[in-house]
């Protein structure tokens, strides 16, 4: 190779970014890869370089394309909407800098969900569980009910941590067992349940969450790979929850056959 | 089988294999290391333990049919996981993975394991240290019986591991670091008191 050759080859690597992209048309079709090259800017991230992708779609071959679709927020890594699978790990996208990533950068969706188009999945799965687990606080009566009890300040900062989840679902993505084959809520789910059993006025209602976890694609299909808290990008302590959880659900299924007083509280 | 039962059928699916599955296999591995102490001592145990009131009860109840539900609803939990240790290759993951590559092979390895013996001795046959010698005189069934004492070692000693996190017993990080090193050296001294014995009858 010649010297000039290898220089233009250098000053083209230091201006583009490459992207490989695992795209798809339909819910239904089939995904194929398409390569595209856009030109470096500083402090770039996956977004601001798939709006650049947008802005003109071509691709590497330099033939036109449509644009890649991707689902975002917020921006700020508290939404979790534009979760996507990059060089091979689930992770938001917002903050998926293109500096500290390995070139090509391969974008895929996180399959575990259905693709609507492109990067675009579906996570109403999700939003179903939440509902199905009731991970809410419910103050509302007929009447004014007054106050709740008081929580400690301490446990309000230790329940804090458990609340940045954002229902991305990326410990889902990285979970063995949530696929096809079963019907896993997975990890962010359990955890939300420990969330608002924790609460003094959620705890009210603690039975019926636990009782959630153990029905159906519950608590029990955890088989402790533990790669949830490895992936989950606001550090929440996601095994701890589980295993928290295990041991509720413990006491309860005893509570359940053997009779309690304290079947509530 | 209605999925609404899984929870249960998982935490007995758990607890089965400690208790009795596992307590069986320790006492199977230390019995088996008479087989140190020369033919006789092998022989005196093996007839003890086979001659014990009650056998065939006990053997249905304690073993088989514990074991029998451990190892065919585990094939299914094997078989439903989706395993991803390229992507996340921690320890945990790698164990995750082991457990269910050991737990099939001991479907298998048992099953031949048991024809070999058991149900000879069914069949009239006598399980004595020379029928262990012959079996073993052969070095693929050496090595095919290493493989399985050393899985049936390792599935039990991980499986210590996630009995104690399933049922909720360790919990903080802390305590699931001190109980993995705890079956760690559970998984060595078994696997020793195994294989010494297996050496034993060559």
């Amino acid at each position: 190779m010649s010297e000039q050759t290898t220089a233009v080859r250098e000053a083209t690597a230091k201006k583009t970014v490459r992207f490989e992209i695992q795209r798809q048309d339909t819910p239904d079709s089939k995904p194929y890869w398409e390569s595209f090259e856009i030109d470096y800017r500083p402090n770039m991230n996956v977004i601001s370089a798939l709006m650049e992708i947008r802005r003109n779609p071509v691709n590497a071959e330099g033939k036109k394309t449509t644009p890649v679709n991707w689902d975002m927020n917020c921006l700020e890594e508290v939404c979790g909407a534009c979760s996507m699978v990059i060089n091979g790990r689930p992770r938001q996208s917002c903050t998926a800098l293109i500096d500290q990533l390995t070139q090509p950068i391969r974008l895929e969706p996180m399959r575990t969900f259905p693709v609507v188009r492109d990067l675009i999945v579906d996570r109403e799965f999700m939003f179903d569980s939440l509902k199905r687990v009731k991970a809410w606080i419910p103050i509302d009566g007929t009447y004014d009910l007054g106050d709740g009890p008081r929580m400690p300040e301490r446990k309000r900062q230790w329940a804090y941590e458990l609340s940045k989840c954002m229902t991305c679902g990326v410990c889902l993505e990285a979970c063995p067992n949530v696929n096809d084959k079963t019907n896993f809520i997975g990890p962010a789910l359990i955890s939300q349940v420990r969330l608002f059993n924790s609460h003094p006025t959620g705890a009210m209602n603690r039975d019926e969450r636990l009782e959630t976890l153990m029905a159906d694609g519950g608590i029990g299909e955890c088989g402790n790979s533990q790669n949830c808290v490895v992936a989950c990008p606001k550090g929440i302590p996601l095994t701890t929850s589980i295993a928290a959880m295990n041991r509720a659900t413990t006491v309860q299924m005893f509570k359940n056959f053997f009779g309690s007083d304290h079947m509530v509280d | 089988m209605s999925r609404e039962s899984d929870f249960y059928l998982r935490r007995l699916h758990s607890l089965l294999g400690i208790i009795p599955v596992g307590l069986f296999v320790t006492q199977h591995l230390v019995v088996n290391h008479f087989a140190t102490r020369g033919e006789e001592a092998f022989n005196n145990a093996s007839n003890f333990m086979g001659n014990l009131p009650f056998v065939l009860f006990l053997e249905w109840f304690v073993i088989y049919i514990p074991l029998m539900f451990h190892a065919f609803y585990g094939v299914y939990i094997a078989f439903t996981a989706k395993n991803n240790v390229q992507r996340y290759g921690t320890f945990r993951n790698w164990m995750f993975l082991l457990q269910r590559v050991t737990g099939v092979f001991l479907v298998i390895f048992i099953a031949w394991h048991i024809y070999e013996t058991r149900i000879q001795k069914a069949l009239g046959t006598e399980v004595n240290f020379d029928m262990m010698h012959d079996i073993l005189s052969n070095p693929f069934m050496l090595v095919f019986y290493i493989l399985g004492v050393i899985s049936a070692t390792f599935h039990l000693a991980n499986g210590l591991w996630s009995f104690c996190v399933t049922w909720g017993i360790a919990q903080s990080p802390r305590s699931q670091t001190i109980v993995s090193y705890i079956t760690i050296i559970a998984f060595l001294v078994l696997s020793v008191i195994g294989v010494q014995a297996l050496l034993a009858f060559v």
